[in-house]
Formats: C-alpha cells, structure tokens, sequence
C-alpha cells in the first residue's frame, strides 16, 4: 500500500480491531500496559491462524499438492511483505526465526564462526539478557572479549565512552534499538557509521523499536536486525533475522536438517541457498503467514502518527507520575518512547504490580531481564507500563489513579 | 486451637471482604506483624530467591513445636508469609509435615503458590515441609 492510502490514525478504531482488550479482569475493563512483554493481536491475525488450520494446513516446499503449494505460497509471501516493511533490498535477506532470542543466537553461532581468538564484541550496558548471554557464550567458546559500553543515569548510552571502547579488534557490535526497560532510543544509524568505520558488524536488536516506529535497514545500514513476531502483533514463536545478503553467504549454517539442504551424502552435504540455509526443518508455518498479516495491517497504519501518538502517551503517564512524592522515574533519556518504569522509595515493584493487576492493569515488575541494568541502578527491579498504539489517554488517567491508591496502601 | 481451626478462622476473615482490594490491605497489615527473623540470621543459607521477591526463613524446635521467624522485601509476599506462619506456628513437625495448607486456595491467594510465580513463596513452603520433615526424623 503507498503513503497516500494509509487510513488515518484513530485509537478508537484501531482498539476495536483487538479483540483480546475488551475483556474484564477481576470486573474491571482490562487495561494492558505491558506491550514491551507482548502485543495484543488484531482480527485479522487470529483469522489468519483461524484459516490456516482449518484450511490451507500443509508441510511447505517439498510438496506438489495443492495445499502444500498454497502454504508455501502464502509464506513465501510473507516474507517479502516482511522484507517490503522493512525495506531490505531481497527477500532472501529475511530468515524467519522463533523470535528475537533465536536470531540473536543464530548470529552469535554463525557469524562467530567467522571470529578468532583475541576478537572483540562490543554491547551496552542497557542490553536485554538475550543480548547479553549469547555473546559471553560465543566469547567463551572463541576466547573473544565482550565490551560492555556504559551508561549514564538518565539511562543514555555514554558515545564518548563507546568510541573508547570501539577499536580494530571490534568485529560485532551488538545493541538494543529502544531499551525494553528504560525506553532509551540508541541512535543506531550513528553507530553502525562508528562500527564500520573500525571494520565491525553491526546487530540490532530491534525486539522494542519494529512494533514503534518505521524501520529501514538500508538506511539504517546495519548488518543483522532481529525483532519478535509476538511483540509486533504477530504470533509467538516466530520471529526474523534480516542479514545482508553478503554477509548471510559467507556464514556457515546454524542448525542441520531437512529443507537447509541442497544435496546430502553420507561422505558430504551442500547446502541450500539463502534464506533455507538458515532455515533448517519445518518451520513455524502458521506463525510466518500470520506474522505476514500483521505486517499488513502494520502497512495500512500511518507509523509516524503512530510513533507520535505513542511517545505522546508515555510522555503523558510519565508527567503524571512524577508528581507522586517518593517516586522515581527510571530512564529518562532525552530520547524514548512508549516505556515508562518508575520506583517508588520504601515500596517493593512486586507489591505494585499485585496491586495493579487486581484493579486490571496490566504492567509488568522486576528485572525485565536486564539484571545488570538494575545492578547498575542499585535497585531490585522496576515497575513497568509499556504502550502500545492502541492504548489511551483514560487507560493512562485510570493507572495513574490506580498507582496512587496502590501507593497509599502500600504505605 | 487445631491447625484445621486456624485455616477456618482465617478463611472466615476473609468472607468478610468483598473486594479484592479489601482483601489485600488484610495482607499488608498482617504483612508488618509477621513475627520477623533477627537480622544477624537474614543469610544466604536462609535465602529463598524468588525472580522478583526474597524470602528468608528460620525454624526453631521448642518443646517440640516448630517456631518460624521470617522477612520478606516485598509486603504482600510478607503478608501471605504471615498466614503460613500463623496456621504453622506451634505446631508439631509431624502436622505441619502433614498440613494441607487449603485455606490458600479458598481465600483466593493460590497463585501466589504456583510454580510459575516469581516470589519465591512456593520454595518457603517446601522449606517448611523439609524442615518439619528433617525434625521428624530425629525425633523418632
């Protein structure tokens, strides 16, 4: 679809199209601020899954029957309505994954084939634990060293320190695009322009950035860019890893068996081309067509009203907490989006959220897997509400109410 | 009073209630009362981690009847620590290694036991079996 048949931007009809949010929980209208855990899905995902097995079920790209043709054509569809969104130059660039955790290790395994002894990886200090753990295990097994460039308190990536950081022994530098806890936007095009220019790689880790924002990884010209189907309105299970073609090639594959094969023997097997190099056995067919249909719908949403809308919303939640005595934000990074975690002295996250999720609200509390970012605020974990386009202004009125009297309990 | 007696009268409390907001200011009162472990024994070895709360338990045989003493970082996870220990309290090793804790299930509290919650309160009642069952051990 071209820019100019996008609908026009209208949360009330866009929650109408999310059949999961008109529920009530514990006799309260759901409000689910927890979108950085998972997104809700539109109708048309859930029919999609709904038609896939009741109709067009079939194993992909081996078969001549109709419905394995059918099945393989809707996935192979998906993929380049995957590719078209996020503007990568081929099709083959997109290697369907179990999600972002997946990819990650896929890259950590495969590209780290291609590293050596003395080798460096260069991460944050804001990183998600499945951006973390893959590569100390790939440093392990290759004697390689894992750079951890540090942050400020307000939660920003610290460039002048990353440069220091950032030399010619630097092969990958692995980092988040938003942060799931603090909602940072790490100006990546920046860094994959410093990465290059020392001869590194560069992974995104788009898992909080795909669902908020338009993506192009042209422009943005990194080397892999890993994201969730599950986060993006798509199912779980299924996730992507875009490479670049070139790159992609010269990495050896990340799992044997059926379908990353172009000629098995017992002395020797070939290899199939991109993307069933990557591919190895029956995929996640269902997920891949379906994550294709919520990238439909993505297409049809004006993202830039989208993005706005949404920074605007946890801008809005974030004044409104700050005015609670005792309160802390956590993150507040000159640039974020759609997070917002918050401590409040003498109150335990956990205690929060229980009481949250009894008045219907969905947020989530603790760690948010990123232990050493809580280590690095001296705090056990947070609270988190995270939004999502299809979140409002009430919702945010009716938490801000519910924080207050949690917090007065609590006291 | 029986340890059964002390479950009813705990679940007669919280008929009482009609929402669950209600409910939980109970538990955080009785989350500030609990009686709480000194803190010279708050060690690792008493550490029950849960992924989001901490709970740190001590049991004592005295005259044969098992005495708890604990503390949590959240007040809610003290709170439900607080009823355990009121039904366990006092008791013998053999009933508490015996005890069907059901009132946790009338009175609506049940998923803060399951094994997919993150606050280590499951971990404490499997302690307090353990160690029941290790006092009953010795002394029979």
């Amino acid at each position: 679809m071209t820019e100019g048949t996008k609908k026009p931007f209208i949360v009330r009809e866009i929650r109408q199209e999310f059949p999961a949010l008109r529920q009530l929980i514990y006799n309260k209208n759901l409000i689910y601020f927890d979108n950085g855990a998972t997104s809700q899905k539109p109708q048309v995902v859930l029919d999609a899954i709904n038609m896939y097995y009741s109709k067009d079920n079939a194993n992909i790209h081996r078969g001549v029957h109709f419905m394995s043709q059918q099945a393989t054509t809707e996935y192979e569809k998906a993929r380049v309505t995957i590719q078209n969104y996020i503007h990568a130059k081929k099709s083959e660039e997109i290697i369907f994954t179990k999600g972002t955790t997946d990819g990650i290790n896929l890259v950590a395994f495969s590209f780290g084939e291609l590293l050596s002894e003395g080798d460096e990886i260069l991460i944050t200090a804001m990183e998600h634990h499945s951006n973390i753990v893959p590569w100390q295990m790939l440093c392990q097994r290759k004697n390689l060293t894992l750079r951890v460039a540090p942050i400020n308190k307000k939660g920003e990536l610290i460039i002048e320190e990353f440069d220091k950081l950032l030399n010619s022994k630097t092969k990958l530098v692995a980092v988040t695009h938003i942060s799931n806890t603090l909602g940072t936007i790490n100006p990546v095009k920046e860094l994959a322009v410093k990465a290059h220019a020392v001869g590194a790689k560069i992974l995104v880790d788009g898992a909080q950035s795909i669902q908020h924002m338009p993506i192009d990884v042209v422009d943005l010209n990194c080397d892999f860019f890993v994201f969730s189907g599950h986060k993006v309105f798509g199912p779980t299970g299924i996730g992507v890893l875009y490479g670049k073609e070139a790159l992609l090639d010269k990495m050896p594959p990340y799992q044997g068996g059926g379908d990353m094969i172009s000629r098995v023997t017992f002395e020797h097997t070939t290899y199939n081309e991109l993307p069933f190099k990557f591919e190895a056995g029956t995929p996640h067919i269902a997920g891949g067509i379906c994550l294709g249909k919520a990238f439909e719908f993505l297409s049809e949403l004006d993202m830039d009203a989208v993005q706005k809308y949404e920074k605007e919303l946890a801008e809005y939640a974030q004044d409104m907490l700050d005015t609670f005595e005792g309160l802390a934000i956590i993150g507040e990074a000159k640039k974020k989006t759609s997070v917002v975690s918050f401590v409040v002295e003498g109150i335990h996250p956990f205690d929060i959220g229980t009481l949250l999720d009894k008045q219907g609200i969905a947020v989530r509390t603790g760690h948010h897997c990123t232990q050493p970012l809580m280590d690095f605020f001296q705090i056990p974990g947070t609270v988190r509400a995270s939004f999502a386009f299809y979140n409002t202004r009430e919702e945010v009125d009716i938490f801000i109410a519910a924080v207050e009297k949690s917090i007065n309990m609590l006291k | 009073m029986t340890l059964e007696e002390k479950q009813q009268e705990i679940i007669s409390e919280f008929e009482l209630f009609d929402d669950w907001m209600e409910k939980y200011e109970y538990i955080i009162d009785l989350g500030k009362e609990i009686p709480l472990i000194d803190k010279d024994k708050k060690t690792d070895d008493r550490l029950i981690r849960g992924c989001q709360s901490n709970v740190w338990l001590d049991a004592e045989v005295i005259d044969g009847k098992l005495l708890f003493t604990a503390d949590a970082d959240a007040i809610i996870t003290k709170g439900i620590i607080g009823l355990l220990i009121r039904v366990l309290n006092n008791e013998t090793p053999e009933s508490v290694a015996k005890a069907d804790l059901h009132f946790i299930k009338t009175i609506g509290l049940q998923e803060h036991l399951s094994p997919t919650r993150a606050n280590g309160l499951l971990s404490m009642v499997q302690k307090i079996k353990m160690t029941a069952l290790l006092n009953l051990d010795s002394t029979t």
